[in-house]
């Protein structure tokens, strides 16, 4: 679908864009007319090889590395597509994020501590540096990737859950403070879907999954392709499960 | 490069005709309150205000601020 005016005239950043669900959102912004910056932490060949079939698709696209919990991380990333591509980010997938599984009763510090850095505090850390572009240009597109664990419980993944449901009340609360700039600000909860991350996970929990198969990268990216398309105008502060039925 | 207090109000009063008032409504002694400038609009301000004036403004500053004057004066006095 083309519109002359859409994608504004700004880049994307997906955070942990290296693989997974990240490299796919990456590849499906690109090819829906963003310049799009790959954010890498470790995975340095990866975030190089999706920006380079970026490129080869004709799209454009920029391998930033930084580790999205430091604190500077946003303020380095932003400035460095901002130099690379001429435009502000105006649209933000909030994608980084790890686990570190373990039942409550023996879940340690630093178990708890990493996820929640990971994938609650430097979400908040980036939404709040791209508003500042995206408040003054009266447009953008954040979209947070949730999970269906932040929804329902998940033995195992407190911390994650924790994690995940606070990224969801936190794009609820964003969302609505700046709904008139023309922002918005949703997430996406995927259920179980095939990647790195889900790989050692046994099989058999398949059968709770509505849909009997697990979904793909691509299926999730298509939900934010859509969230972050000028269609998606009056819809934020909602949460996209994406996940064959799990939490339905 | 040092900045005018008559630059500052200009700026100033284009930035919150932006967000909704008539220009002409936005006098010195008009407040944020007549104006229905809220506090998302002011945090917007301030950001307009680093941007262009390096002149940071934090929640503490703008909570003592009510009028457009105090606002102008304000910047005019760090910026200088």
């Amino acid at each position: 679908m083309s519109d002359l005016s859409w994608p504004p005239a700004g880049c994307a950043l997906v955070t942990g864009g290296s693989r997974g669900i990240g490299a796919a959102i990456a590849k499906r912004l690109a090819a829906d007319g963003w310049p799009v910056g790959v954010n890498y932490r470790s995975g340095r060949a990866g975030a190089e090889q999706v920006a380079a079939e970026i490129k080869a698709a004709g799209g454009r696209a920029f391998a930033v590395g930084a580790d999205v919990t430091d604190p500077a991380s946003p303020g380095i990333i932003f400035e460095a597509l901002e130099q690379q591509f001429g435009v502000p980010v105006l649209a933000l997938v909030n994608n980084a994020g790890i686990s570190a599984d373990n039942l409550s009763p023996s879940l340690t510090d630093a178990e708890w501590d990493a996820v929640i850095d990971t994938n609650l505090t430097a979400a908040f850390r980036f939404t709040r540096q791209a508003l500042k572009a995206m408040m003054r240009a009266r447009t953008g597109r954040i979209v947070n990737i949730a999970s269906v664990v932040g929804l329902r419980a998940n033995p195992g993944q407190s911390n994650y859950g924790a994690a995940k449901a606070g990224l969801i009340q936190f794009t609820r609360t964003a969302a609505v403070e700046v709904a008139r700039r023309g922002v918005t600000i949703n997430a996406v909860a995927p259920g179980w879907i095939e990647t790195d991350m889900t790989a050692d996970v046994n099989t058999d929990l398949l059968e709770a999954v509505p849909a009997r198969r697990a979904g793909t990268a691509a299926e999730v990216a298509a939900c934010v392709g859509f969230l972050v398309s000028q269609q998606a105008s009056y819809v934020t502060g909602a949460v996209l499960s994406v996940d064959g039925g799990l939490g339905a | 490069m040092s900045v005018t207090k008559e630059q500052v109000q200009e700026r100033v009063v284009e930035a919150l005709a932006s967000f909704g008032p008539d220009a002409d409504t936005i006098t010195s002694s008009a407040t944020f309150e007549e104006l229905d400038i809220d506090s998302l609009d002011l945090v917007e301000l301030a950001q307009i205000v680093e941007d262009e004036y390096g002149v940071v403004l934090k929640g503490e500053d703008m909570k003592e601020l009510n009028t457009v004057g105090d606002v102008v004066e304000l910047i005019s006095t760090r910026a200088a």
